[in-house]
């Protein structure tokens, strides 16, 4: 083989590639802008909605009892809450949003706390909906505060002291490092978008350099030359590598940017809040980190599945006629790709000998577990050897098609 | 030179079986000729190029290009062959001058060697306006005179044009016939696939009429002539195709 017939041809789809604004857009512009634009957008709307939740007061349906004064003062002076008068239809006006939740209160409430009988108060809400869960949520709390009060009035009442009902307190700490807390966070989210991005980042190029070259009418072309079909499929098939690497590192570099960016301002906005005294260490920790360490390995391991995807993905654009008939063949393999990638993402789904074997599923859960820090070498040898394995073996199957009359020449 | 010898190609088609596209085709086109392939679409002379390209594999049958096998050597071939098919486009991102440069690094030849056919072949063929342009702003006669020049970039000694002067102007196909025999002037083996009479009888030294994926009459346009008892190509044509499809 003449690796300078290759590299001729691995040149020459480069600078042809860098003056296609459909190559550099899925190459260069949506990687780099995908992870923020995610992050900010997502981050903004949602930061936006909380806030402008939480300044809302919510209305509040208050429902029967009118014999219990006591407690129907006591939530009408709640300012978080406005109180509207009872109708029949509460739970459409709930269903409809018009009301965010509604409260009753059994007959006889004041008399039965007064008495020491047990009562029930029933919240309605309408579930999965954030206004209507906020106002259950200030519904919630003023009447466990109540309840709370009920009882300490009761044991002073009594003479008996506070902790006689609270023996000892419990709190939780957490002593995972920081990189592992936001491994299990964001570890299985960030390989799943790599795998992603490795795959689109060849998707285009791959139908370009195969399918689009054969409508053209220039693949003939390429093949009238001296050059050999291994040397022509290694110089294609590099492009599509090119523009899938270039698309995870242009990401990879683009989420470290924002999550420095991202950190900055979590850790600005934590001093600000110690400052107001308001619990400014839990927002600071709640802050997810990654291994830096194990984010570049699990970016080495997208190396073999960037292999893969470029092979298969020009081998099945080959069998197209068009570039439109290829991309009917590879858009539907982007569930194909993401379903493994999502598996890894599930709670007790964990690497083993097995599944280390299986493509994308493997190096997905290998990255989740890098960017949290453990470094489990020999699945990582393992799946980067059978990663390697089924990527020389796409290759061999792309260079074999390469050879086939029957593929080149279809009609 | 290019010699075939019972050259044969069998499509098999899921639906409609087996095709022979070319059946026991056997021909020699010397150095400082002009061999013309006549025929209508379909006939089976883009086939018969392919096969001499390397393109195809003969199913049967063999073929040698300038003492190559073109099933033992292919890319020994294609160094010694320019090869220019209507289905042969350009890279439409690419200059005129970045096209011919790079078929002639994958034609192995050097940068200084490169510069020189490039000058030598802009200067032929008149492409000097627009050879640092690229090629999806160019005119279909701008388009053929760089698919020449990639095709001619290593100076082959056999020179194969299926259909070059399609969808051509009357000028711009002039200059590519110009240059066709050019060509055959300086000692090249030149086959020249048409369904234009007027091309071949212009240009041919040896015709071979191809219907049906067969060779059925080979001879000079006069041989032709004399041999259908008649004056005009086009009548040859139809005589010799009309003969067959009767037996």
């Amino acid at each position: 083989m003449n690796l300078r017939h290759a590299t001729t041809v691995y040149l020459k789809e480069l600078k042809d590639s860098l003056r296609d604004r459909r190559t550099l857009v899925s190459m260069f512009v949506i990687p780099t802008l995908l992870m923020p634009v995610i992050f900010v957008a997502f981050g903004t709307v949602t930061t936006k909605l909380v806030r402008k939740v939480r300044t809302e007061t919510p209305t509040v349906m208050l429902l029967g009892g009118e014999d219990s004064p006591k407690v129907r003062a006591a939530l009408a002076a709640q300012p978080r809450l406005k109180i509207v008068p009872s109708a029949d239809d509460f739970r459409t006006r709930i269903s409809e949003k018009k009301l965010r939740a509604a409260v009753r209160i059994p007959d006889d409430f004041d008399r039965s706390l007064h008495e020491g009988r047990p009562a029930t108060v029933t919240i309605y809400t309408y579930e999965g909906e954030l206004r209507s869960g906020f106002a259950a949520g200030e519904i919630d709390r003023f009447f466990r505060d109540y309840r709370e009060k009920l009882i300490q009035a009761r044991l002073e009442e009594r003479g008996v002291p506070p902790s006689l009902l609270k023996p000892f307190e419990l709190t939780r700490q957490n002593v995972a490092p920081p990189e592992k807390v936001g491994g299990n966070l964001i570890g299985g989210i960030i390989p799943c978008v790599i795998i992603l991005l490795a795959f689109s980042g060849a998707m285009y190029p791959a139908m370009d350099l195969a399918a689009g070259e054969k409508e053209r009418g220039t693949m003939e072309t390429l093949l009238c030359s001296p050059a050999s079909h291994t040397e022509i499929v290694l110089g294609k098939f590099l492009m599509v590598l090119t523009a899938s690497l270039a698309t995870v590192v242009l990401s990879a570099l683009s989420t470290v940017v924002t999550f420095g960016l991202g950190a900055s301002l979590f850790a600005r906005e934590a001093m600000a809040s110690v400052a107001r005294g308001a619990g400014g260490a839990a927002v600071r920790h709640a802050l997810p980190s990654l291994h830096p360490g194990g984010f570049l390995l699990s970016l080495t391991m997208v190396l073999p599945v960037a292999i893969l995807f470029s092979s298969v993905l020009f081998t099945i654009s080959l069998f197209a006629k068009s570039y439109k008939e290829a991309q009917s063949y590879l858009s539907p393999l982007v569930i194909v790709v993401i379903l493994p990638a999502m598996l890894a993402t599930l709670p007790g789904v964990d690497l083993n000998a097995t599944l280390a074997c299986i493509p994308v599923l493997n190096v997905a859960l290998l990255s989740k577990e890098l960017v949290s820090g453990i470094f489990n070498w020999p699945y990582i040898t393992l799946i980067f050897l059978s990663t390697s394995v089924y990527a020389a073996a796409s290759l061999t199957w792309a260079v074999k098609m390469f050879n086939r009359e029957s593929v080149l020449f279809r009609s | 030179m290019i010699e075939a010898r019972h050259l044969t190609k069998v499509f098999r088609h899921r639906k409609r079986g087996e095709i022979r596209a070319v059946d026991d085709v056997s021909f020699t086109c010397r150095p400082g000729s002009i061999y013309g392939l006549l025929g209508v679409n379909g006939a089976g002379k883009t086939t018969i190029l392919r096969m001499l390209a390397t393109l195809l594999q003969p199913t049967a049958g063999s073929a040698s290009v300038a003492g190559l096998s073109v099933t033992d050597h292919p890319a020994r071939v294609r160094a010694r062959l320019g090869f220019l098919a209507t289905s042969t486009a350009l890279y439409g991102r690419l200059t005129a001058r970045e096209t011919i440069a790079y078929f002639g690094k994958l034609n192995d030849l050097s940068a200084e060697q490169i510069t020189r056919r490039t000058e030598h072949l802009a200067t032929e063929l008149h492409m000097h306006d627009f050879l640092d342009r690229r090629v999806d702003t160019f005119s279909t006669g701008m388009k053929q005179k760089t698919s020449i020049a990639r095709t001619l970039v290593h100076d082959p000694d056999v020179i194969i044009f299926d259909e070059p002067t399609l969808g051509l102007d009357v000028l711009a196909a002039r200059t590519i016939i110009a240059f066709v025999r050019d060509c055959r002037d300086r000692g090249k083996t030149v086959i020249y696939s048409t369904h234009i009479m007027s091309e071949v009888e212009k240009l041919c030294d040896v015709i071979g009429v191809v219907h049906g994926g067969r060779l059925l009459a080979e001879g000079s346009h006069t041989e032709l002539k004399e041999r259908t008892g008649t004056s005009d190509m086009e009548e040859v044509f139809v005589r010799t195709i009309g003969a067959e499809s009767a037996a």
